[in-house]
């Protein structure tokens, strides 16, 4: 099993953070795993990705640019990575503000209306989680459990009270999930 | 205590590995794409634990001769930075290999000539390699292609430095110093004592405290003769070096046609270009330099000998093929296929460069 991911927004929305919580739980189920972050331009602000790689054996390259998955959060990281996308392979996106939609028809497409929910229980930070959520609802790459050590791994020990909060805008996520076009 | 697992960026790896394999001072100026490596260390704080100095100097030129000092004193000390500050520090380099000290420098390479880009690259191979200082001295040049590497070629570098006293490079780029993977990092090992030091370099300039015997530090000899005898004592041990210590690594190489050379991140993008030529049926394998200086010249001979054409891999615009076409003597040929200024060359992209070679 090789997955490879990538994570592409805007700056703050928690691309990054997301992409180490994975990471983390994969390790907890003894994946390889590789995390590569853009830290160019995009780190002094604007768009922000991260290239998220989990498999059994070796990991060839960390840079990558064909994905099996990319999660899409903004419109420039549309316009870059839909193409990307690897035929057969999944793409999942936040429609807030979106004006372009995926027009590709060889791959699975799901929308995660992660910000509006977000921001409608008034749990703006746990954006980033709501999204987490849709994808593993499609692809369980990592436990619930592994999940929860990836998350005490990843969150300095003084957020830890929070891991309750992040685990239910994971469920949050999955109940969000819909099929926009499905092969 | 065990090994333990960890998950972590390159740049923390190396920083991570000077604290656990005894290190007693780093000193350097931040500079992206390695500035994790000193934020590390002052996050850690060493100094209250193994007692590793860590300090941030005014510039690379204090910090390149802050260890200066401290290798004059036997002491396990390094620096690091990337492309334009490392440039700073040729001069004590050279000042450092010509006092015939020990020393650990890491390149966390970024896109040049000038201040460049802070995007990854691997143009300063020419510099490290062939010498970016004045003189004729070499740096042992150490290439790292995963974090598990950088990690493990602190303590290998400290090693080389001490075994040859000679200043000794972790050449790594953005690629390898920013991506996050896991490591296995080693238990806590105690600096060296100053008993130790006494013992095991003679040369260090410890204070004699009334014995009345001097070590004498310098890269300093007016006397034509006497200079050129110190340089036969340094050529010895780039000889002893070359024969001793040249490694590498050989990926699906033995039914291959083809093979590409490429160290560092760029082997690691290669390695991946491998698997998709060969689900093709393009026969191709992967010689990974895992010492620059020296270059495992024998293997690339031996292997590289065997195959139909070569081709050299490089983020620059095409340096380690000169050592590549030497290795074979010209005998095979040798292409390059590279990108330069901070872009990284996909997998697909070197797979295409070598459907056009086979061709």
């Amino acid at each position: 099993m090789t997955e490879e991911i990538i994570i592409a927004g805007f700056g703050g929305q928690g691309v990054l953070s997301m992409g180490k919580i994975l990471a983390y739980a994969g390790i907890m189920q003894d994946k390889e795993v590789s995390w590569l972050p853009s830290y160019g331009p995009e780190m002094r602000g604007g768009t922000s990705n991260v290239t998220v790689i989990l498999s059994d054996e070796r990991i060839c390259s960390p840079y990558l640019n064909q994905f099996d998955t990319a999660i899409i959060l903004n419109q420039q990281s549309m316009d870059k990575f839909e193409s990307a996308v690897k035929p057969g392979g999944l793409l999942i996106y936040d429609p807030n503000g979106i004006t372009h939609h995926p027009t590709r028809k060889d791959i699975n497409i799901y929308q995660v209306a992660a910000a509006d929910k977000a921001s409608e229980l008034g749990i703006s930070k746990l954006f980033n989680m709501i999204v987490l959520g849709g994808f593993l609802k499609v692809k369980p790459l990592v436990t619930p459990e592994m999940l929860h050590k990836g998350l005490e791994k990843s969150l300095p020990e003084r957020h830890h009270h929070l891991i309750p909060k992040n685990e239910e805008a994971v469920e949050i996520g999955k109940g969000l999930l819909t099929p926009y076009h499905t092969l | 205590m065990a090994k333990q697992l960890v998950l972590m960026k390159g740049n923390q790896a190396i920083a991570e590995a000077a604290i656990r394999c005894g290190c007693d001072g780093y000193f350097g100026y931040p500079i992206t794409p390695q500035s994790e490596v000193l934020e590390h260390l002052m996050a850690e704080r060493p100094y209250l634990t193994t007692g590793m100095v860590v300090l941030q100097a005014e510039s690379e030129l204090a910090s390149i001769n802050m260890v200066y000092a401290g290798a004059a004193a036997g002491k396990r000390v390094m620096t690091s930075s990337s492309s334009p500050g490392f440039s700073l520090m040729q001069e004590g380099l050279s000042y450092i290999a010509g006092a015939e000290l020990p020393a650990l420098c890491v390149n966390v390479v970024r896109g040049g000539p000038g201040l460049g880009t802070i995007q990854p690259s691997q143009s300063d191979y020419f510099q490290t390699t062939k010498g970016g200082g004045h003189g004729d001295y070499r740096l042992i040049t150490l290439a790292p292609a995963s974090v598990q590497e950088m990690y493990d070629f602190v303590e290998l570098g400290f090693d080389l430095a001490f075994k040859y006293r000679n200043p000794v490079a972790i050449l790594s780029d953005g690629v390898i110093g920013q991506v996050m993977e896991k490591v296995m990092v080693d238990d806590y090992k105690p600096r060296w004592t100053n008993e130790y030091i006494e013992e095991n370099c003679p040369w260090a300039a410890t204070g004699h405290r009334s014995t009345g015997k001097h070590r004498i530090v310098t890269s300093l000899e007016l006397e034509a003769l006497k200079q050129e005898a110190i340089n036969d004592r340094i050529q010895a041990k780039y000889r002893k070096c070359e024969e001793e210590d040249a490694r590498y690594e050989a990926i699906q190489c033995d039914d291959a046609e083809y093979v590409f050379v490429a160290y560092g991140s760029a082997a690691r993008i290669c390695m991946k270009s491998v698997e998709l030529a060969r689900a093709e049926g393009i026969k191709v394998g992967l010689i990974r330099p895992i010492t620059l200086w020296p270059f495992p010249t024998k293997a690339v001979k031996e292997i590289g000998g065997r195959m139909k054409k070569i081709l050299s891999v490089e983020m620059n615009a095409g340096q380690m093929i000169e050592d590549v076409k030497l290795a074979v003597d010209c005998k095979v040929p040798v292409e390059h296929y590279g990108r330069y200024g901070g872009v990284i060359p996909t997998p697909v992209e070197i797979l295409d460069a070598l459907k056009k070679m086979v061709k």
